[in-house]
């Protein structure tokens, strides 16, 4: 058994998922409390934001986001793939920044005009 | 000096600004001007990075500059002006601003009404009193963040984050992401004040420990941080001797409060509530400055932008609504449909469990309509029942599941419950809290579906 408490809603539930039971969830209030709890034990997945050097900008820095959310062991590996990228102004916002990340099949895309 | 009069002035280009703009231009301003001090506008958003934005306003769960972008690009399609780098410098009761920038120098400026949108700012080591060395190292929260996601510099190696408050959470995953090793978030209450879903993916993911009812005692290091004392504290927050830890770190984050950023309105004379640290308001985000609104984090520190933007919007159309009826007057002065010839205001007063309501008046002059109160409770309560009172008499009452300091929370007053207040002559409304007995059972009373505030709006 796993004990959570749902980020679903602030209300922040205290769920315990039951793995051996088919992934029974207890404690939820409602039907997305459930499928969170289910997912979170089952496959734990996040978007992950960062940023990467850009040039020719208004700052220095240009952020990004993964365009699907990657699963939690691999954030790291993930985020290093950002480390060599330095992108030239003018970029739009949901420009591909790296693509396939660490063969997720997820993109790093800016999130900003920059 | 020749002073143009603007339909509507906004100070701050943040997303308290950039709402209540959009939504008095939607309403049929078309004279509005936006003063930002920044040489962009977004305001915090653009330095959040993070996502989880948006999730009640747009349905969507976007990043910080993303939510900005929706309202830049909503604002360039409208007549709405934007003075950038334009720092106000004083606002005066009768609605004249005297701002400063490179470009235009010094100017006054005048408004039929102006709409507050200057935000907060975050606590800094001063009030809290740490006792130790002053060494370089120690950074509020939201100022790391900027260094970090903005100007691209790295803050420290190793760092202890004091207090939980949201921004202190995200930091607490951003600087391990940059490879940082974040060793400890210390928050001196028995609870987090930050959101249940910072707590589970800045710090449960990233194995970082929270040490409630803890303070740092001492800061160590000089020129650079070398370390902090944390300790223990009891009840009353007062470090229990004994339960000293050295950490060795050079860097401290702060998230200990965000205050709401007021000289210009105390300088105006507007009323503040010294529970929010805001301007008292009514129910239109009216001011006690008749034409003054006030918005977001101004008013209150809010846990999401979807709230200041819902917030925001009201102010913008409040404030449409007084400079349309200007117009069609042909007179400043505007007159009220009084609604009652016994009081002018009702007040909201803060009962048991309660920190503050906003709004904290209700202003009978203006048109009734449901009236949307905001809150903290001062304490976490469990299964709780929701008191709204006048006189002796119980007018509503409302169930939840749950309630904590780090979560506002709403309740609606509907018309007819004002209604009656007026009728009998109430001046006063009472919020309060109880925590339900675990067996008691409300079948009696009409009780109101929970909702948590989201689904409401």
């Amino acid at each position: 058994m796993t004990e959570l408490i749902c980020t679903v809603c602030p209300r922040g539930c205290h769920l315990k998922v039951y793995p051996e039971e088919n992934y029974r969830v207890e404690g939820h209030q409602c039907a997305r409390g459930e499928k969170y709890g289910q997912e979170e034990v089952k496959n734990p997945c996040r978007i992950i934001t960062s940023t990467v050097c850009i040039e020719g900008a208004e700052h220095p820095r240009c952020p990004v986001k993964t365009n699907a959310p990657v699963p939690k062991q691999m954030i790291f590996n993930v985020v290093k793939t950002l480390n060599n990228v330095c992108l030239r102004s003018p970029v739009k916002a949901g420009d591909i920044v790296v693509e396939n990340a660490c063969g997720t099949g997820v993109d790093f895309i800016t999130t900003r005009s920059m | 000096m020749h002073v143009k009069i603007h339909d509507l002035i906004v100070i701050g280009g943040g997303p308290a600004g950039l709402a209540a703009a959009l939504s008095a231009w939607e309403c049929g301003v078309k004279d509005i001007v936006i003063v930002e001090r920044d040489k962009e506008l977004g305001g915090i958003l653009n330095q959040c990075i993070h996502n989880g934005f948006g999730l009640h306003y747009f349905k969507e769960e976007l990043t910080g500059p993303e939510y900005a972008s929706r309202f830049i690009d909503m604002l360039r399609d409208s007549s709405v002006q934007v003075k950038l780098d334009t720092m106000v410098i004083e606002l005066t009761d009768d609605k004249e601003l005297h701002v400063v920038s490179s470009t235009n120098g010094y100017e006054i400026l005048k408004a039929k009404a102006v709409i507050l949108a200057m935000g907060c700012r975050e606590r800094p080591r001063g009030p809290i009193g740490t006792p130790g060395t002053r060494p370089s190292g120690i950074f509020t929260a939201g100022q790391a963040q900027r260094y970090v996601n903005m100007e691209g510099y790295h803050v420290g190696r190793k760092a202890v984050i004091l207090g939980s408050g949201d921004i202190g959470l995200i930091m607490a995953r951003r600087l391990t992401l940059e490879g940082s090793e974040v060793l400890a978030c210390v928050e001196i209450m028995p609870y987090s004040g930050g959101l249940a879903r910072n707590i589970v993916q800045c710090l449960h993911d990233y194995d970082i420990p929270l040490y409630l009812s803890h303070t740092i005692t001492q800061i160590h290091g000089y020129p650079r941080v070398e370390g902090v004392t944390i300790s223990e504290v009891d009840d009353n927050r007062n470090p229990i001797p004994g339960t000293e830890q050295y950490i060795e770190c050079d860097t401290v984050l702060l998230s200990v409060g965000l205050i709401p950023e007021n000289e210009l309105s105390k300088g105006a004379n507007i009323a503040i509530d010294s529970r929010t640290g805001g301007p008292i308001v009514n129910q239109s985000l009216e001011t006690s400055v008749e034409g003054i609104f006030a918005c977001g984090n101004v008013v209150h520190v809010h846990d999401l932008v979807d709230y200041v933007t819902y917030e925001s919007s009201e102010a913008g159309k409040s404030a449409a609504q007084r400079i349309l009826k200007i117009a069609s007057s042909n007179s400043a002065d505007i007159t009220h449909s009084i609604t009652d010839e016994n009081a002018d205001v009702i007040q909201l007063i803060n009962g048991n469990g309660i920190s503050y309501t906003v709004p904290q008046l209700i202003d009978l002059k203006v048109k009734l309509h449901n009236i949307e109160v905001f809150f903290r409770t001062n304490r976490i309560f469990g299964k709780s029942t929701i008191h709204v009172k006048a006189g002796n008499s119980e007018l509503k009452r409302f169930k939840r599941v749950r309630l904590t300091p780090g979560e506002m929370e709403k309740i609606v007053i509907d018309e007819d419950t004002l209604r009656q207040c007026i009728s009998k002559g109430f001046d006063e409304i009472e919020v309060s809290v109880t925590e339900d007995p675990a067996s008691e059972e409300n079948v009696h009373f009409p009780v109101e579906k929970t909702v948590t505030l989201g689904e409401v709006l």
